[in-house]
């Protein structure tokens, strides 16, 4: 086991730097100057100089790679042009939102997408299961902020149960921050709990063809003990590995929902960066988005061996 | 008075009818064998007495457990007996545990899932029928998974499992099939001890005739969904009443009759002191890799028009063997010559390796189901440029091997397992080889079958002056088709001569081993038979 973390870790550090250089290099090797770039057409040579000074980009190329990784490792991923701020307390500000955001809508969609895709997989061509492929068909068609602008009019609207949009911030307090982000986690995790359901069905409809299933069936349980003890955990793999994808798309993809219930998020910060030609957040942003995509798959790899006892004991 | 009695049980699923007026007696304490050919309903007889077929099953008649009707019972009192009255072990150990949970944990839930016992006690019951079993508590402790384990071992935990609430009937179906003569020999030993002890009746399942042979009291044979023929089964291996029930005894001992007169003077393939390491995963992240050596300094030769035998058991190292002749795995040491030509993988040139096919064991697996049988036997062409009466050849191959030239138009899934078979010989035929390795080619056919390919194997060999190496567990088999033979353990050839003196007179324990764990009729009621004309 210790083994398997270890080559797992290794594995991460390894994507870890590869990324950082592909970033650094697409920055560096995009043709014209960054700084001219981002100040446009009628710019003062002074000014690019002065900021080819403030980003950093007056060194050598490795210089500069390892000040900018070296910066990041502290915690200083050099300051915003438009925002005039640190670029960590910006994206900090952001992930307070982004990350709670996410949870809660995979949460949701776990919660929902499981039972109905074991559901539907032990009613198997009945109306439940015929309930079930419709409804996520319907889930995964349907564009996510078209379900957020639906469940503003009834429950924000009509009920007046959620606020429409805005986020007060956490210092206002738990419940009216999450009250907040029910709305938009709901809307997220509709689409991704339609998917995650139909992979969890098929996965278990597989898993109940087995062999291992007739042998339980011979011992005395019933259909339903069959699912719940032994299917389920053989059925978890190919969930973990959709779980682990939909983690980082929402954290970076929520932009749509993010603008529909005007929400500080990630995505918005990128969006912002990138019509601003702030490339210095667009280029953190990223290497946090990359950092956190790699993070997920090796806790997803780590779950895998949790689940699976053969995936111990390899190297 | 008889502990599960069936009468004229029939089955369509579907609206295909599967088995048809079944009936047939098991007696407490003893074992039944239930014989037939693939498909002809043994394994549905089975699921119907557990109340476990497949959907769409319409079944009738009666399967009387005691005073139960256990085609009528509702679900739910079926579920109870399941595992308690009625235990089953199934054909694939290798498949049949759960790959996620331990092997104590799958052993105790048949306790717990029946109330008897609580998790604790459960699996100190599973210590002691694994104990039972022959899985040891030093070796074997509760927290082993399946996947740590042999198919043996699995089967042993099957069986745990299946008598852990003492049944008084276990249903078998086909449990040593997959696997080694030795590993047979030692389960079915297991079985009738169990047998004899708990007073547990035993339904076996098997398309082997030996096995029954040596372990049942009653046999009954299947054909088509019926019973063709039931009886003691010493008297029914005698009497051999119904036609079928001889067709199969006589396909099960068919020895083919060989036209050819094999050349052993003239060497065909030739193999010195071959050597095939395979690295082992490495035990931590910066240790050099081990090495397993599955052929250790093989030697043999093979001559023209001879039949040459391989047998060993799994792990032995014949497939790395045969692949290594075939060029498809690098040498450690040693060499390889077809003809005199070395063969060094990778890079075997396609003239000489036309001159080699192979036939493998799988007939469903070894086809591209999206290509027509034109396309598939004409495959090994690449091996030899433009042929220019391609179309011809084909035509010609197919019939060769008894089927129609028109044949060559359908898809592969329109054939059964050994009109597949006979269409891999067709491409193995078509290049016009020398020498064709037949890797456990008729392993996975029914006796008749079997029997029809084996004839048509001696017949092509008489006609093309081929040369096999025929790779087999199955010594029976071996014995009849071939001039010498090899045994192979642990990647070394520990005997080898002719066919009939290593047999009648084997030298290595090994192969004395081999042998005495090989089931068998008893000489004497074939003898009966065929005094009674009937062999």
């Amino acid at each position: 086991m210790a083994s398997y973390v270890f080559a797992r870790l290794l594995s991460l550090c390894v994507s870890l730097i590869v990324a950082s250089v592909v970033i650094f290099t697409a920055v560096e090797v995009v043709p014209g100057d960054p700084a001219s770039f981002m100040l446009g057409m009628n710019a003062s040579p002074d000014a690019v100089a002065a900021l080819r000074e403030e980003l950093g980009l007056t060194g050598s190329l490795p210089e500069r790679y390892l000040s900018w990784v070296g910066g990041m490792l502290t915690g200083d991923f050099g300051t915003s042009y438009t925002y005039r701020v640190p670029v960590a307390e910006l994206v900090a500000a952001r992930l307070w939102v982004s990350l709670p955001l996410t949870f809660y809508a995979m949460v949701l969609s776990t919660l929902i997408a499981l039972p109905v895709g074991m559901l539907a997989a032990a009613r198997r061509g009945r109306p439940a299961d015929l309930t079930v492929m419709g409804t996520t068909q319907l889930g995964i068609a349907v564009p996510n902020f078209w379900f957020a602008m639906l469940l503003v009019l009834i429950f924000a609207i009509n009920l007046r149960w959620f606020p429409a949009g805005g986020f007060p911030g956490w210092e206002a307090g738990f419940v009216p921050s999450m009250t907040a982000l029910t709305l938009p986690a709901i809307a997220l995790a509709l689409p991704q709990a339609s998917i995650l359901a139909r992979v969890m069905r098929s996965s278990v409809l597989e898993t109940l063809g087995q062999d291992y299933i007739r042998t339980a069936r011979a011992k005395g349980l019933s259909q339903r003990q069959t699912v719940v003890r032994h299917a389920f955990r053989n059925a978890l793999i190919p969930v973990m590995t959709i779980l682990g994808l939909q983690f980082s798309f929402l954290l970076a993809g929520a932009i749509i929902i993010e603008n529909v219930f005007f929400l500080p998020g990630l995505g918005r910060l990128i969006f912002q960066g990138i019509t601003q030609r702030d490339l210095i957040v667009v280029e953190s942003v990223v290497m946090l988005l990359v950092f956190s995509v790699i993070l997920v798959t090796f806790l997803v790899d780590l779950a895998y061996a949790a689940v699976d006892p053969r995936l111990r004991r390899r190297g | 008075m008889s502990l599960l009695s069936v009468r004229d049980l029939s089955l369509a699923i579907h609206g295909t009818p599967i088995l048809k007026d079944v009936s047939f007696d098991v007696a407490p304490g003893e074992v039944f064998g239930l014989v037939g050919e693939s498909g002809s309903g043994k394994s549905m007889t089975a699921l119907a007495c557990m109340g476990l077929l497949p959907n769409g099953s319409k079944v009738g008649g009666q399967a009387m457990l005691g005073d139960q009707n256990l085609l009528a019972l509702p679900e739910r009192r079926l579920r109870d007996l399941r595992g308690r009255e009625i235990g089953m072990i199934f054909q694939e150990p290798m498949t049949a545990l759960n790959p996620m949970q331990t092997i104590g944990d799958q052993v105790a839930e048949t306790l717990v899932i029946h109330g008897v016992a609580r998790r604790t006690e459960a699996l100190k019951v599973a210590r002691e029928k694994l104990d039972r079993v022959g899985l040891g508590a030093a070796r074997f402790p509760l927290t082993r998974y399946p996947h740590e384990l042999s198919g043996g071992q699995r089967q042993r935990v099957c069986i745990a499992m299946a008598v852990a609430l003492q049944p008084k009937l276990l249903i078998a179906d086909e449990p040593t099939t997959a696997l080694d003569v030795t590993t047979q020999a030692q389960i079915l030993d297991l079985l009738r001890g169990l047998v004899d002890e708990a007073g547990m009746a035993l339904m076996l399942i098997t398309h082997d005739l030996a096995v029954v042979a040596g372990i049942a009291q009653h046999v009954a044979v299947m054909q088509s969904g019926e019973i063709v023929e039931a009886a003691e089964t010493e008297a029914l291996f005698r009497k051999r009443a119904h036609p079928y029930t001889r067709a199969l005894f006589a396909a099960s001992e068919h020895a083919p009759e060989r036209t050819g007169h094999p050349q052993i003077a003239d060497t065909v393939l030739e193999v010195e002191r071959v050597v095939r390491d395979y690295a082992l995963p490495r035990k931590h992240l910066f240790a050099a890799p081990g090495h397993v050596r599955a052929v250790d300094g093989v030697s043999l030769r093979v001559g023209r028009g001879e039949s040459v035998g391989l047998v060993g058991e799994s792990g032995c190292g014949k497939s790395t063997l045969t692949r290594a002749i075939l060029g498809l795995e690098r040498l450690q040491g040693g060499r390889i010559a077809l003809d005199d030509i070395p063969i060094e993988a990778p890079h075997v040139a396609p003239g000489t390796r036309r001159r080699m096919q192979v036939v493998f064991q799988d007939p469903y697996g070894s086809f591209n189901p999206r290509h027509r049988v034109a396309r598939l036997v004409a495959e090994p062409f690449h091996l030899m440029g433009r042929v220019e009466d391609a179309d011809a050849r084909v035509e010609g191959a197919l019939e060769a091997v008894g089927l129609q030239a028109s044949d060559k138009e359908r898809f592969i899934h329109e054939f059964s397992g050994g009109q597949r078979q006979r269409i891999a010989i067709a491409r193995a035929l078509i290049t016009r080889p020398d020498l064709i390795v037949l890797d456990e080619a008729v392993s996975a056919l029914d006796v008749r079958v079997r029997a029809q390919i084996l004839d048509l194997l001696a017949q092509l060999q008489g006609e093309y002056g081929l040369s096999y190496l025929f790779i087999s567990h199955d010594l029976g088999v071996v014995r009849r088709v071939t001039d010498r033979v090899m045994v192979m353990q642990a990647g070394k050839i520990v005997e080898e001569g002719q066919t009939e003196r290593v047999f009648s007179y084997p030298e290595h324990p090994y192969t004395k081993a081999l042998i005495a764990a090989t089931p068998r009729i008893p000489e004497s009621w074939h003898e009966e038979a065929r005094s009674n004309g009937v062999g």
